[in-house]
């Protein structure tokens, strides 16, 4: 009862639940008339100047209806609904779709496509940037205690300046572009990489440098094969997680200068009243992180099968196949053996 | 009542015996512990872990380092591997002073230490590449060696799917593939069960008796240094010096009924009088709690 799993099945309903409850919870709010509903949606202007399928309050509806029959003009006919910020989840979702098949309202502007490659670029670049300089540099500074004096007090000092507080400086520098953007990235992921990286490497088994030391090992090799390739499912799993860091930089670096990228597209949705169109984009946001971390669990089980953690056949399969050329290229393809997760003794040995 | 033993003393050597150590005398001497001291400054002033540490070790010996727990055996194996330093004295190996860790001191530790992300195969390997052999070369060497502890079966798999024993298996053959001068163990048997333990001593002598090797064995168990060892260096606490440095009065390759020969027993008893000295103190005695019923008669 406490602390003891659940069965798979029922684990994967609740999992499922988890994510069907607050639709639940939405469907309801926005197609049963009488649970909120305080906004009026207007079907026919009449001689309002509105325009249709616009919003009022309740109470200004009333007020403004009341005046035009006063004034004797034709009043305003609509029904009841959410506010204009509260879709209903069927807009949300032809939303999804039509927000990649509508041109963009202004000629110049770009394509929800196009803003999703630019955001994938930045952050691509920027976490890139942040990781090919903050790696070395963490791995010396968890395994040498000099670099670690040298380097982890002002990184430590720098980790705590947010990253919005340079945007100023970054435009400066570089000026209204994307260099700009990435800068903001690479800023905001590399003091904190630098730091859970020096803590990851120190997580090595002092031990296992030991023994490395009585074969012979010197100080170039015991950091190349031993300490790297000792934390690096570690490191993975460090990356991985500081990727999803990143990506809340991305949206701040989106909005720095001129605005480009998913930002741009929420932000201008909004400008137009297209709220489906905004709940959109944010989904959509939060799927592509959601897929990214999860593939990238999936491809860490495999790439690293000194775990004793099992996998099963069908992952293994798809992995297998996926990673086949890679692998071959990397000399890790190996003739197929018998489930990772058994455990051998040797009995018959006397 | 006590149950007395007609045991014959633990220094009388049968003529063969006598021979065997006469001539291990005319060996070499490949490792060699002059005046080893060991000090640490602490807190409360300076402790001494080792004082005075002065022995010898000739080729193809079976040295084991036998004391009670605390006694300072794993400072001095570590010093002698070069991972740790003595405040005094020296450590030479073949008449050279040694102090940094290298492979002409192989190591086999409690902990087994397998590089965790290798196979078998490649954590043999380990050493050899360190050494700049070619891949393989190295490999050829790695099965080898692997098959001198007998698992070559096993030559594609990660430590985690191995059983500790093992496990110390492919520790032994990585230590052995270097082809050290001395190979220094670390109560390597002490973190497996009892059965598993009596099989990997048995290996042990196995290999000890077809590798050209020296071989220097920490314990704590009694009855596995007076059945691996030739000689017996038995180390005294607060601080660690040797006490009594002991030939075992039996003829290598030791067997199963040599466990209950009466020298075995000799030796083993004088072990147990030297680390655990008989002492009448009020303290040996556990204050008895009336915990039993009135009249009740247990023995």
């Amino acid at each position: 009862m406490i602390r003891t799993p659940l069965s798979p099945a029922r684990a994967m309903v609740l999992k499922v639940c988890a994510f069907l409850m607050p639709l639940v919870v939405w469907c309801i709010t926005s197609y049963v008339p009488w649970i909120w509903h305080p906004a009026m949606r207007i079907t026919e202007p009449g001689d309002s100047g509105m325009r249709v399928k616009s919003y009022l309050s309740l109470k200004d509806f009333a007020e403004f209806n009341e005046a035009l029959v006063k004034d004797g003009s034709k009043p305003m006919a609509g029904r009841r609904s959410n506010p204009y910020w509260f879709p209903a989840p069927h807009e949300v979702l032809f939303a999804m779709y039509t927000a990649f098949t509508t041109p963009p309202l202004n000629k110049g502007d770009p394509w929800l496509h196009e803003s999703l490659a630019h955001s994938i670029k930045i952050i691509a670049i920027g976490f890139s940037l942040a990781a090919i300089l903050a790696i070395p540099l963490g791995l010396l500074c968890g395994t040498f205690d000099l670099f670690s004096k040298l380097n982890e007090p002002f990184v430590d000092f720098v980790r705590y300046m947010p990253a919005p507080a340079f945007s100023a400086l970054l435009l400066g520098i570089f000026g209204f572009n994307d260099q700009a953007k990435i800068g903001l990235i690479t800023l905001a992921t590399f003091f904190s990489m630098v730091l859970v990286i020096a803590n990851t490497t120190r997580t090595l088994d002092p031990a296992l440098l030991e023994a490395a030391q009585t074969l012979g090992a010197n100080r170039k090799r015991l950091l190349t094969r031993v300490v790297f390739p000792g934390i690096v499912a570690n490191l993975y799993n460090d990356l991985r997680i500081m990727i999803g860091a990143s990506w809340t930089a991305l949206m701040i670096a989106e909005l720095i200068g001129e605005k480009t990228g998913l930002s741009l597209f929420i932000s201008q949705q909004a400008k137009y009243f297209n709220y489906a169109n905004v709940y959109a984009g944010i989904i959509l946001i939060g799927l592509i992180g959601l897929i990214t971390d999860q593939t990238l669990q999936f491809f860490g089980r495999f790439l690293f099968p000194w775990q004793a953690k099992p996998v099963d056949v069908v992952s293994r399969t798809v992995i297998a196949a996926v990673t086949f050329v890679p692998r071959k290229v990397l000399g890790l393809v190996r003739k197929p053996r018998s489930s990772s997760s058994e455990r051998v003794s040797d009995v018959s040995v006397a | 009542m006590s149950l007395s033993l007609e045991l014959p003393d633990y220094r009388e050597q049968t003529p063969e015996v006598a021979a065997r150590f006469a001539r291990i005398k005319q060996r070499p001497v490949v490792l060699e512990l002059k005046s080893l001291g060991k000090q640490f400054q602490t807190t409360k002033g300076t402790t001494t872990a080792l004082q005075n540490i002065d022995f010898a070790v000739r080729r193809r010996e079976l040295i084991c380092v036998i004391g009670a727990s605390g006694c300072g055996k794993s400072t001095l194996i570590r010093i002698v591997a070069g991972l740790d330093f003595p405040t005094s004295g020296q450590v030479l190996v073949d008449g050279n002073p040694v102090s940094a860790p290298g492979p002409d001191r192989g190591m086999v530790f409690q902990g087994y230490t397998l590089f965790p992300w290798l196979t078998v195969k490649k954590n043999v390997m380990f050493g050899l590449q360190m050494k700049d052999y070619g891949n393989g070369k190295a490999e050829s060497e790695a099965k080898l060696w692997v098959d001198m502890v007998g698992l070559t079966p096993f030559l594609d798999l990660y430590p985690h799917q191995l059983s500790g024993g093992m496990k110390q298996r492919v520790a032994i053959a990585r230590a052995l593939a270097n082809q050290p001068r001395v190979l220094l163990m670390d109560e390597p048997f002490g973190a497996l069960d009892a059965q598993t333990r009596c099989q990997m001593q048995s290996y042990l002598q196995q290999i000890w008796m077809n590798v050209d090797i020296t071989i220097l064995f920490i314990t704590h168990d009694l009855d596995e240094a007076v059945y691996l060892a030739d000689r017996i260096v038995v180390l005294g606490p607060n601080p660690g010096h040797i006490k009594e440095i002991i030939e075992v009065p039996l003829p290598q390759p030791r067997n199963a009924e040599m466990l209950v020969d009466q020298r075995f027993i000799a030796t083993r008893k004088r072990l147990d009088d030297l680390i655990h000295p008989p002492t009448e103190t009020a303290t040996s005695k556990l204050p008895m709690l009336r915990m039993t019923v009135v009249g009740d008669d247990v023995l």
